[in-house]
C-alpha cells in the first residue's frame, strides 16, 4: 500500500519538476513507463525514488526508448491501469507515432510534457515546438505558467482524461519551470487520492475478452476519427465539472485567497486586465507571468495593456478567446514556436480562426520569442508593446517579428 | 522585490546556498525562486545563480538582468567577469574577499553601489575544514537582506541548513556549516 507522506496541506519550495513527481506520487498511479531526457529527466529521478522507497503503489516500467515508454503506457491504460509518462522535445518527438495510436485508442495516458527545443541544432532549452508538432495527435494540451499550475493541472488533467477516454499532455517550460524552485502549495496525499479516486476502463483486456486497435480500412476508419472529434467536444462541459470540483476541494479546508484558487483550477484561458485593455498580448506559458509584471508597471504609466493567458490549447477556445479580443484595439500574438512557411506560429493561427469566426476583423501582429530557451525578460515584453503602439499610431510595421535576435546576427543581415 | 545574482564557480556551492535561502523565505510565508543559468556546467568555471525574494506573489519567469544584490563567493572572479553587469548605483555587493570594502572600491574602481566584504574562505577554512564559502556568503547575504526586507531571519536559514545536509553530513561538519553560517552573518564588514 502507498505511504502518506502529507496528511496535511503544505506549503514547499519545489522546482517544476519535484512539484508533478509529487503530484504523481499522491496521484500512485499503477503504471509509469518512462525514458530519460534533459529537462524532464528529474521527474523520473525523483518518481523511482518514490516507487523504490515503497512510497507509491506504481509498477515502473523502465524502456529503451519513449516510442517504448509510450507503448508501454497504451497496453497498461487499455489493460486498464492508470498510466502515466513524462518526456521532453525529441523524446516527444519519438513518441509521434504512439502519440496518436493513445488517442485513436482512447488510452486516457497523462504525459508531462516539460517543454524542449527540437533539434537541429541540438538544445536543451525551453521552447513550444515540441507540444506544437502534436498538437493534431488528439491529445487534450494544458499549458502551466508556473510550478504550482503544473502541480494542480496535472491532478485534474488525471480526472479529465477518465472522464472522456481522452489522453492529457500537461506541459511546463523546461528550465525557466523544471528547474526553478518556486513556492507551490500542495494538498495532502488522501485528498489527491480521493478526487482522482480509481480508474476503470470499461472493456479492460486484462478482464474481458476484448480487441483492441484492429484494423478499420475505408469503411470504418472515418467514424473512429468522427468519434474522436465529438469527444473532443465534450471537453468543455468536463473539463468544467472537474475544475468545479477542484474548486470546492481547495475550499473544503483553510482559507486560500480566491485568487489563489482561481489561478489553480484547470480553466481555459486567463484574461488578465483585459476589460479597458486597448492592446490585448495573447501568450502561452511561463511567459505570460513576465506580461503580467510588465502589464502593471506599464498601467502605471497610463497605458491600457492586457493579456490572454491560453491554459488549454487542445481544444482551442476559440469563443472564450474572441470575448476577451472584441474591445481591443490591437493583438499581438506570441509564439514561442515557428511554422516555417506559415504566416506565422501556430498559436496565431489559432487567435485568426477565433476572430473571424467572431467576424472580428482588427489590427494584429505576431511575435516569435524564446525559441531554444533565448531570454524573454521585461525588456522584450516593452519591446513587444512598443510595436504594437507604433502600429496603432499608423506606422507600418512588419506583421511577423522575432523578438531577442543578437544584435551581431541582425548586423551580418544587413 | 530583490533580485539577487550569486557569482561562483562549479562545485563551490551558489546554487545549493540559492536554494537553501529560497526555502527559508518560502518557509516563512513569503515568495521566492532560485533560479541557476543552466549551460554546460563544469567544476571551476564560472556560474551565476539568482534569487528573487519578495512579500507578494512573483509572476516573472526570466533571467534577473538588474540585480539588486549581487553576491560573489571566490575572489578570483573579481578579475574574471563583470560582477557589475546590469547593476546601477544602488546595488549592494556582497564580496567574498580578505580586502575591506574600501580597498575593493579603490582596486575595481567602483562608483556608487554599497560595497561589503567577509572573508568567506577563512571562515570556511577553519569551520568547515575546506573552501565552502557559500554557507558563511549566505550567512552573509540573510544579514543584508534582513536590514532591507525584513526576512528571512537566520533561525529560519540555520533549519533549511539543517533540512538541506542533515542527512547528507556528520553532526561536527554540520554544526561547522551551522557556524560559518552564523559567523558570516556577524562578521560582513560595510564601508
Amino acid at each position: 500500500m502507498a505511504v502518506i507522506l502529507f496528511k496535511d496541506r503544505v506549503v514547499r519550495p519545489l522546482t517544476g519538476n519535484m512539484a508533478v513527481s509529487e503530484a504523481m506520487r499522491q496521484i500512485n498511479p499503477d503504471v509509469v513507463a518512462a525514458y530519460p531526457i534533459t529537462p524532464q529527466t528529474e521527474i523520473m529521478q525523483i518518481f523511482s525514488s518514490f516507487v523504490s522507497n515503497g512510497y507509491v503503489d506504481t509498477e515502473l516500467i523502465t524502456v529503451e526508448s519513449e516510442h517504448s515508454a509510450l507503448s508501454a503506457c497504451v497496453g497498461a491504460s487499455l489493460s486498464g491501469a492508470r498510466a502515466m509518462t513524462a518526456t521532453a522535445g525529441p523524446g516527444l518527438a519519438l513518441m509521434w507515432e504512439i502519440l496518436s495510436i493513445a488517442s485513436g485508442m482512447r488510452a486516457p495516458i497523462v504525459l508531462n510534457l516539460v517543454n524542449r527545443a527540437l533539434s537541429a541544432p541540438i538544445n536543451i532549452h525551453c521552447d513550444h515546438s515540441d507540444a506544437m508538432g502534436a498538437r493534431d495527435q488528439g491529445w487534450i494540451q494544458i499549458f502551466s505558467e508556473d510550478a504550482q499550475e503544473a502541480y494542480d493541472h496535472l491532478i485534474q488533467g488525471v480526472k479529465l482524461a477518465e472522464k472522456l477516454y481522452l489522453p492529457v499532455m500537461s506541459c511546463m517550460d523546461g528550465f525557466i519551470v523544471s528547474h526553478a524552485i518556486d513556492r507551490v502549495s500542495m494538498l495532502a496525499d488522501e485528498e489527491v487520492r480521493e478526487f482522482v479516486g480509481e480508474y476503470s476502463h470499461p472493456y479492460p483486456m486484462l478482464t474481458k475478452t476484448v480487441t483492441h486497435g484492429p484494423i478499420a480500412m475505408t469503411d470504418s476508419y472515418m467514424e473512429f476519427k468522427h468519434q474522436q472529434r465529438l469527444a473532443m467536444e465534450e471537453v468543455e462541459k468536463a473539463l468544467n465539472e472537474v475544475s468545479k470540483e477542484y474548486k470546492e476541494l481547495l475550499k473544503s479546508k483553510g482559507n486560500l485567497e480566491d485568487w489563489e484558487i482561481e489561478k489553480r483550477i484547470l480553466k481555459f484561458v486567463e484574461p488578465y486586465k483585459v476589460e479597458d485593455a486597448e492592446i490585448v498580448l495573447v501568450a502561452i506559458g511561463s511567459a505570460a507571468g513576465t506580461i503580467k509584471y510588465v502589464i502593471d508597471k506599464l498601467r502605471e504609466e497610463g497605458k491600457k495593456i492586457g493579456l490572454v493567458k491560453i491554459k488549454v490549447f487542445r481544444p482551442f477556445p476559440y469563443e472564450e478567446l474572441a470575448k476577451y479580443l472584441e474591445n481591443a484595439k490591437i493583438i499581438g500574438v506570441l509564439d514561442r514556436a515557428e511554422t516555417f512557411g506559415g504566416k506565422g506560429g501556430p498559436l496565431l493561427s489559432e487567435v485568426l480562426t477565433a476572430l473571424y469566426l467572431k467576424g472580428i476583423f482588427k489590427p494584429i501582429r505576431n511575435f516569435i520569442y524564446g525559441l531554444g530557451g533565448r531570454d524573454f525578460n521585461i525588456i522584450h515584453v516593452k519591446e513587444v508593446v512598443d510595436i504594437l503602439e507604433r502600429t496603432l499610431k499608423g506606422e507600418n510595421t512588419p506583421f511577423l517579428n522575432y523578438i531577442n535576435l543578437r544584435k551581431d546576427y541582425l548586423e551580418s543581415l544587413k | 522585490m530583490i533580485e539577487i545574482r550569486w557569482h561562483g564557480r562549479g562545485g563551490q556551492g551558489a546554487v545549493t546556498a540559492s536554494k537553501i535561502l529560497s526555502s527559508a523565505v518560502i518557509a516563512e510565508g513569503s515568495y521566492s525562486q532560485s533560479n541557476p543559468d543552466y549551460g554546460a556546467e563544469r567544476s571551476g568555471a564560472p556560474l551565476r545563480t539568482y534569487n528573487r525574494v519578495s512579500k507578494k506573489p512573483l509572476t516573472l519567469h526570466c533571467m534577473v538582468t538588474n540585480p539588486n544584490i549581487v553576491v560573489v563567493i571566490d575572489p578570483t572572479l573579481l578579475d574574471e567577469v563583470d560582477i557589475l553587469e546590469g547593476t546601477d548605483e544602488n546595488a549592494i555587493l556582497i564580496i567574498n574577499t580578505s580586502l575591506s570594502p574600501k580597498e575593493i572600491r579603490e582596486k575595481y574602481n567602483i562608483k556608487g553601489r554599497k560595497i561589503y566584504t567577509l572573508n568567506a574562505t577563512d571562515i570556511a577554512l577553519e569551520e568547515i575544514k575546506r573552501p565552502a564559502t557559500n554557507i558563511p556568503m549566505l550567512g552573509a547575504l540573510v544579514k543584508v537582506l534582513y536590514e532591507l526586507e525584513g526576512l528571512p531571519k537566520l533561525e529560519t536559514v540555520e533549519n533549511e541548513v539543517k533540512e538541506t545536509f542533515g542527512k547528507k553530513l556528520s553532526p561536527e561538519v554540520l554544526e561547522g556549516n551551522l557556524r560559518a553560517l552564523k559567523r558570516g552573518y556577524n562578521e560582513l564588514i560595510s564601508e
